[in-house]
C-alpha cells in the first residue's frame, strides 16, 4: 500500500482542501505538465490567431447534427487513447526492467496511478466514445433519417462524456487519481485507504459521463424505434443498426446500476455510511457484487456495434448479402439477455462457493454460442466471394483470428476450478485485452477506415493504413502472447517489482510488443496527416467509394447537413444495395424547405457546470459546489422556458446542395 | 375556461394522440379507491398482527403490493400494449426481467458469499424477497 | 402509402418508368416529424432506468437490511401510523394529478394549475412528514453512519424523497410555463412526462412500505 509522506489535512473555505501540494511532485508528471501546459497554450494561441474561436463554437461545439457530434467524439475518443496508451508503455518499460533489486522508475504511488487510469481511461474515456461516436454518425443515416431523436440531448451527452474525461486529465497535474485499480473496489476505494481526492476524481468523472451515456442510449434507442425510413421495419435495418439498439437498450439497462453504486461509494466516503465499510454492518463484497452487475453488460456495450461493423464491412467487401441476417439479429438479441446471466464470473474466486459457481460458469459458457453463430454467418458470407482486401476488411479478418482466440481463453476462465489459477494473473489480462483490442479496437480502425470517405469526402491513405495494421496485428500478439504465458506460470496482475529474475524476458518480449504497437500508433496518425494534406488525390465523389449496401451510401460524401433531401422509402435489407440494383435515380427536382433542430450552448454550459460541480466537490469546495449545482438546475430550468429550438432549411438551399452533389455525381461519372 | 361539460364521448379526442394514453375520471377514481384499500389491508394486517404466522403475512402483503403496482399501472399510468406499437410494455418487461435477475441473483450471490465467507456472524436475517 | 405496393424485387423494374421508381424509393410528399414524436417513449425509457437504480437501493437494503450492528432496527424506530399518512399523502397527490391530466385534456389552463398546486400541496406533506421522520430518527442517534442498515434505509427511502423534491421543482416550473405559455403541444408532453414521473414514484412507494416499513415490522 503507498504511504504518502506528505499531509493533506488541511481545508479552509475558500479552497476546500485545494493547496499547493495539489501540484505535481514527481518529476516526470511535472515534465508532462510542463509540456502539456505549453501545449495547450500554443493551441490556444493559434486558435485565437487564425480567428477559429467563432467557426468552432457555431459550427461544432453548439452543433446538435448528429454528424458533427459524432465526429467529436471520436476525436475524443482518439486524443484519450493517446494518454491511455502512455500510461500502457510506462507500464510495460517499469514491468521489463523491475528485476534483481530495481525498483524501477516509478514509484508504488504513481504506478497504482498509471494502471487505473489506464483502465478507466481506456474503457470510459476511449472505448465508449468511439463507440458511441460511430452509432451517432451511422445510425441516423442508415435509417434514412436525419437526425436523432433528442438532438439537443445528443450534444449534451457528449460535453458531459468531455467533461469526466477532463476531470480525469486534471487529476494528473492537480491532486492524484485513484490507486485502487479502474473498478476501485472497498475498503481501498474507501475513505479509510484512500483519504485524498483520488477515489472522488474517480467518482466523479464516471458520474458525469455516465450521464451522458445514458442519455444517449435512451436517444439512440428512441431514435432507431421511431425515425426509421418508411417501409424499413425491423427485420430490414441494418446489421450496424440492430447491434446499435441493443447496445443502447444495455446501456439504459446497465449504466444505472453504475451511478446507483457510485453513488452508493460516495456517501460512504463523504457522509460515514456504511454500505461497503468493514465494520458497522456494511459488505465490500456486495460493491464487488453490483459493479459487476453493470460490468459484464458494459463489455457487451463496447464489443456489439463493432460486431454490427464486422457485418456491414464483410458484406460491403464481399460484394454479397450477409449470410444469415436474422441469426444474426436473434444471435444479438441473445447475447443482450445473456450478458446478465453472466456477471459472477469475475469473482468466482470470492468464495460464493459451488453451486452459484456452476450456474455462472455455465451460463459464461453458453454466451459464447451466440457470438460462434456471428462468426460463421460472416465466414460463410465470405466463402466463395470475391473478397476484396482492403483495409476494413484486412482489420475484419484480424478481428476474426485475434478475437477467437481470445474468445477461446475467456472459456477456459468461465470454467470456476480454472479460474481459481488464473483469476487476476497475468492470464487474465492477457484474455480481456485480446478480446478487447482484437474485438474492440480493430473493429474501431476497420470502421474508421471504412466510413472515414463518407464523413469528410476522401479516401484514407492505403500505405499508411497497411504500415499500421501490420504492426499493431503482430505487435498486439508480441505484447500479450508473453503475458498469457506468465499468467500459467502464476504470474499476478498489477506488480510494479518482480522477485525472479528468470521471468523478465516475457516482460522484456512484451514491452517490445508495445513498441511495435506505439508504431502503429504512430503510422495511423501519419496515415490521418497524410489524407489529409493529400485529401484531393485521395477525394470520392462518388459518395460510394466501396460500393456499399446500405442508406449512409445513398448521401454526398460528406452527407448535407439534412442528410435526405427526400427520405428514402425502403422495400429490402440493403436499402441502397436494393436501390442501385433497380436503377432508380436521384430525384432532381420538387425540394421542400426540410425541418431542422437549432444548435445550442446550452450542453456545453451545463457541462461546464457539471465539471465546476464535481471539481468543487473533489476538493471540498463547498460554495463552489453549492453554487454550481445551483446553476445547473437554474440553467437548465432556464432553457426550458427556450421553446422556439428549431427552424426551416429554405427550399433554395436545399436546391443548391442538390444542384452541386448532381454536378460533383456527374463529374464522377457516376 | 375552467367549467366542465361532458363530452359526448368521453375517450374520444379531437387531436392527434402523441403516444401518450389519457385516462378518464372514472378510471382515477376506480384506481384511486382500489389503492386505498390495497394499502390499507396491509398497513392493518401488520399493525393488529391478524395472521399469526409472519411468514404468510409476509407474502400477503407482498401480493398486494404486486397488485397494487397494476393497478397503478393501468389506471394512472395508462399502461396498454397499444402504446407506442407495443414498446412501452416492450420496455417495461424488460425491465422487470432485469430487475428480477439483478434483485434475485444479488440475494442469491450475497447470501452465499456470506455464509461462506463471514466465519463470525449467525446465518444472515434475509429479507423474505423471492 | 401507394409507393410500397409496388414491389421492384419481384415486378419487372425495368418496366418501371424512373418517375414510378423514384416514388417507390423515395418520400416526395413528405410531411415534417411531428414534434417530440419521441418525447414519450423516451421519457418511458429514462423511467425504466431510474427503477433500475431503486432496485440496486432495493437490493443493498435487501443484504444489509438485516445488519443492525448491534443498533436499533426496524421495531425500534418505525412508526406505521406515520408511514400510513405518509402513504395516504402520495397517493392523494397521485389523483390529484390525475385531476390536472384531466383538465389538461379539456383545455382549463387555470383548472390545470390549480390541480398541480394542490398536487404540490400533498408532496409537500409527504416530503416534511418524511423529514420530521428523518430528524426523529437522528436526534435518537439512529443516523445513516450507524449500521448497515440504517445506511441502506436512508439511502432508498431519502434517494425517493430526493425525485420527489425533484418533482416538485418541475412542477412548478410547469405551473409558470403552463401560465405563460398556455396549454401548447410542448407543454402538454411536459405535464404527460411528469405524470407519468409522478406515479412512477408512487409506484416505487409502493415497494418501499411495503418492503422496508411493514416486512420491517414483522
Amino acid at each position: 500500500m503507498a504511504i504518502e509522506a506528505v499531509d493533506h489535512s488541511h481545508w479552509s473555505p475558500l479552497l476546500g482542501r485545494l493547496w499547493l501540494d495539489a501540484l505535481p511532485q514527481e518529476p516526470i508528471v511535472l515534465a508532462t505538465f510542463v509540456v502539456v501546459a505549453l501545449g495547450g497554450v500554443a493551441l490556444v494561441a493559434a486558435l485565437t490567431y487564425f480567428k477559429l474561436w467563432g467557426y468552432l463554437w457555431k459550427e461544432w461545439f453548439t452543433s446538435v447534427d448528429h454528424k458533427k457530434i459524432g465526429i467529436m467524439y471520436m476525436v475524443l475518443g482518439l486524443i484519450m487513447f493517446l494518454r491511455g496508451f502512455a500510461d500502457a508503455i510506462m507500464m510495460r518499460i517499469q514491468q521489463s526492467i523491475a528485476f534483481n533489486g530495481n525498483e524501477g522508475y516509478l514509484n508504488a504511488h504513481h504506478y497504482d496511478q498509471i494502471f487505473t487510469a489506464h483502465g478507466v481511461i481506456m474503457i470510459f474515456f476511449v472505448a465508449m466514445p468511439f463507440v458511441t461516436g460511430l452509432m451517432n454518425y451511422i445510425v441516423p443515416l442508415q435509417i434514412g433519417a436525419r437526425d436523432v431523436s433528442f438532438p439537443f440531448l445528443n450534444n449534451f451527452s457528449f460535453w458531459m462524456t468531455t467533461a469526466g474525461a477532463l476531470l480525469v486529465m486534471m487529476s494528473l497535474f492537480i491532486g492524484e487519481f485513484a490507486q485502487t485499480g479502474w473498478l476501485a473496489y472497498p475498503p481501498l476505494s474507501n475513505l479509510a485507504y484512500s483519504p485524498w481526492v483520488g477515489v472522488d476524481y474517480y467518482i466523479w468523472s464516471l458520474q458525469i459521463a455516465g450521464v451522458g451515456t445514458l442519455l444517449s442510449g435512451v436517444n439512440l434507442i428512441c431514435t432507431i424505434v421511431k425515425m426509421r425510413a418508411p417501409g424499413m421495419t425491423m427485420m430490414r435495418m441494418p446489421i450496424f443498426t440492430w447491434t446499435s439498439l441493443c447496445t443502447n437498450i444495455l446501456i439504459v439497462a446497465a449504466f444505472p446500476v453504475l451511478t446507483a453504486v457510485m453513488t452508493m461509494l460516495s456517501v460512504d466516503r463523504y457522509l460515514g455510511f456504511n454500505f461497503f465499510s468493514n465494520d458497522f454492518g456494511g459488505s465490500p463484497m456486495m460493491y464487488v457484487n453490483l459493479i459487476w452487475i453493470w460490468g459484464h453488460p458494459e463489455v457487451y456495450i463496447l464489443i456489439l456495434p463493432l460486431f454490427g461493423v464486422f457485418s456491414e464491412v464483410t458484406a460491403t467487401f464481399c460484394g454479397k448479402r450477409l449470410f444469415g441476417y436474422s441469426s444474426m439479429v436473434y444471435a444479438t438479441l441473445v447475447i443482450t439477455i445473456l450478458s446478465y446471466l453472466v456477471w459472477l464470473h469475475h469473482f468466482f474466486t470470492m468464495g460464493s462457493g459451488a453451486s452459484v459457481n456452476s450456474f455462472f460458469g455455465i451460463t459464461t459458457m453458453v454466451i459464447s454460442i451466440p457470438t460462434g453463430a456471428k462468426l460463421f454467418n460472416w465466414l460463410f458470407t465470405m466463402y466463395r466471394a470475391r473478397i476484396r482486401y482492403e483495409l476494413p476488411m484486412m482489420w475484419t479478418v484480424a478481428f476474426m483470428l485475434t478475437f477467437t482466440i481470445g474468445g477461446m481463453t475467456g472459456v477456459m476462465l468461465a470454467i470456476p476450478p480454472a479460474d481459481f489459477v488464473l483469476h487476476n494473473s497475468l492470464f487474465l489480462i492477457a484474455h480481456f485485452h485480446n478480446v478487447i483490442i482484437g474485438g474492440v479496437l480493430f473493429g474501431i480502425f476497420a470502421a474508421i477506415n471504412y466510413w472515414w470517405p463518407k464523413a469528410f469526402g476522401f479516401k484514407l491513405n492505403d500505405f499508411w493504413g497497411k504500415v499500421s495494421f501490420w504492426l499493431w496485428v503482430p505487435g498486439f500478439w508480441v505484447a500479450f502472447t508473453p503475458l498469457y504465458i506468465l499468467g500459467f506460470m502464476g504470474v499476478t496482475r498489477r506488480m510494479r517489482v518482480f522477485d525472479d529474475p528468470s521471468i523478465q524476458i516475457y516482460f522484456v518480449i512484451a514491452a517490445f510488443g508495445a513498441v511495435m504497437i506505439a508504431g502503429g500508433i504512430g503510422a495511423m496518425l501519419v496515415q490521418f496527416a497524410v489524407s489529409i494534406w493529400k485529401r484531393e488525390e485521395l477525394k470520392d465523389e462518388s459518395g460510394d467509394p466501396w460500393q456499399g449496401r446500405t442508406l449512409e451510401w445513398a448521401t454526398s460524401s460528406p452527407p448535407p447537413e439534412y442528410n435526405f433531401a427526400f427520405t428514402p422509402i425502403v422495400h429490402d435489407i440493403d436499402a441502397w444495395d436494393d436501390m442501385k440494383r433497380c436503377g432508380v435515380e436521384r430525384p432532381v427536382t420538387g425540394f421542400r424547405p426540410i425541418h431542422m433542430p437549432k444548435g445550442t450552448g446550452t450542453g456545453l454550459i451545463l457541462a461546464g457546470l457539471s465539471t465546476a460541480l464535481g471539481f468543487a466537490m473533489i476538493w471540498y469546495i463547498w460554495w463552489l459546489a453549492a453554487v454550481s449545482f445551483v446553476g445547473i438546475i437554474g440553467y437548465a430550468i432556464f432553457h426550458t422556458f427556450n421553446y422556439k429550438r428549431d427552424y426551416h432549411i429554405p427550399v433554395e438551399t436545399v436546391e443548391a446542395t442538390e444542384a452541386a452533389r448532381t454536378r460533383q455525381l456527374a463529374a464522377a461519372g457516376v | 375556461m375552467g367549467t366542465q361539460h361532458a363530452h359526448p364521448n368521453p375517450d374520444a379526442h379531437g387531436h392527434e394522440d402523441h403516444g401518450g394514453s389519457h385516462g378518464s375520471m372514472r378510471e382515477y377514481v376506480v384506481g384511486f379507491l382500489l389503492s386505498v384499500v390495497l394499502t390499507a389491508i396491509p398497513f392493518w394486517l401488520v399493525m393488529t398482527g391478524a395472521i399469526p404466522d409472519k411468514q404468510t403475512t409476509a407474502l400477503v402483503i407482498m401480493a398486494f403490493a404486486i397488485v397494487q403496482i397494476v393497478v397503478h399501472m393501468i389506471y394512472f399510468l395508462h399502461m396498454n400494449t397499444k402504446s407506442e406499437n407495443g414498446w412501452t410494455v416492450m420496455a417495461l418487461i424488460f425491465t422487470i426481467v432485469i430487475v428480477v435477475i439483478a434483485l434475485s441473483g444479488s440475494l442469491w450471490v450475497m447470501y452465499h458469499l456470506n455464509h461462506n465467507m463471514m466465519p463470525m456472524s449467525h446465518d444472515m436475517d434475509m429479507r423474505q424477497v423471492p | 402509402m401507394t409507393a410500397t405496393t409496388i414491389n421492384p424485387a419481384q415486378n419487372a423494374v425495368h418496366d418501371l418508368s424512373q418517375p414510378q421508381l423514384q416514388a417507390t424509393f423515395y418520400d416526395l410528399n413528405e410531411h415534417d416529424h411531428p414534434e417530440g414524436g419521441s418525447t414519450m417513449l423516451g421519457f418511458w425509457i429514462y423511467l425504466m432506468s431510474d427503477c433500475l437504480i431503486f432496485a440496486m437501493l432495493f437490493a443493498a437494503y435487501g443484504v444489509l437490511g438485516g445488519s443492525f450492528a448491534a443498533g436499533p432496527g426496524p421495531k425500534d424506530l418505525f412508526e406505521l401510523p406515520l408511514v400510513a399518512l405518509n402513504t395516504a399523502m402520495l397517493l392523494f397527490s397521485s389523483i390529484t394529478y390525475g385531476f390536472a391530466m384531466l383538465a389538461m385534456e379539456k383545455g382549463g389552463k387555470g383548472a390545470v394549475q390549480l390541480w398541480l398546486l394542490v398536487t404540490a400541496v400533498f408532496g409537500i406533506a409527504f416530503l416534511s412528514i418524511e423529514m420530521y421522520e428523518f430528524y426523529h430518527l437522528i436526534h435518537e442517534g439512529a443516523t445513516p453512519m450507524r449500521s448497515g442498515f440504517l445506511t441502506a434505509f436512508f439511502s432508498l427511502v431519502g434517494t425517493h424523497g430526493l425525485h420527489v423534491t425533484f418533482g416538485l421543482v418541475w412542477l412548478f416550473t410547469l405551473v409558470v410555463q403552463v401560465g405563460t405559455k398556455g396549454l401548447i403541444p410542448a407543454n402538454k408532453r411536459r405535464l404527460m412526462c411528469l405524470s407519468l414521473f409522478w406515479h412512477f414514484l408512487d409506484v416505487v412507494w409502493i415497494g418501499v412500505f411495503t418492503f422496508v416499513y411493514l416486512m420491517g415490522m414483522l
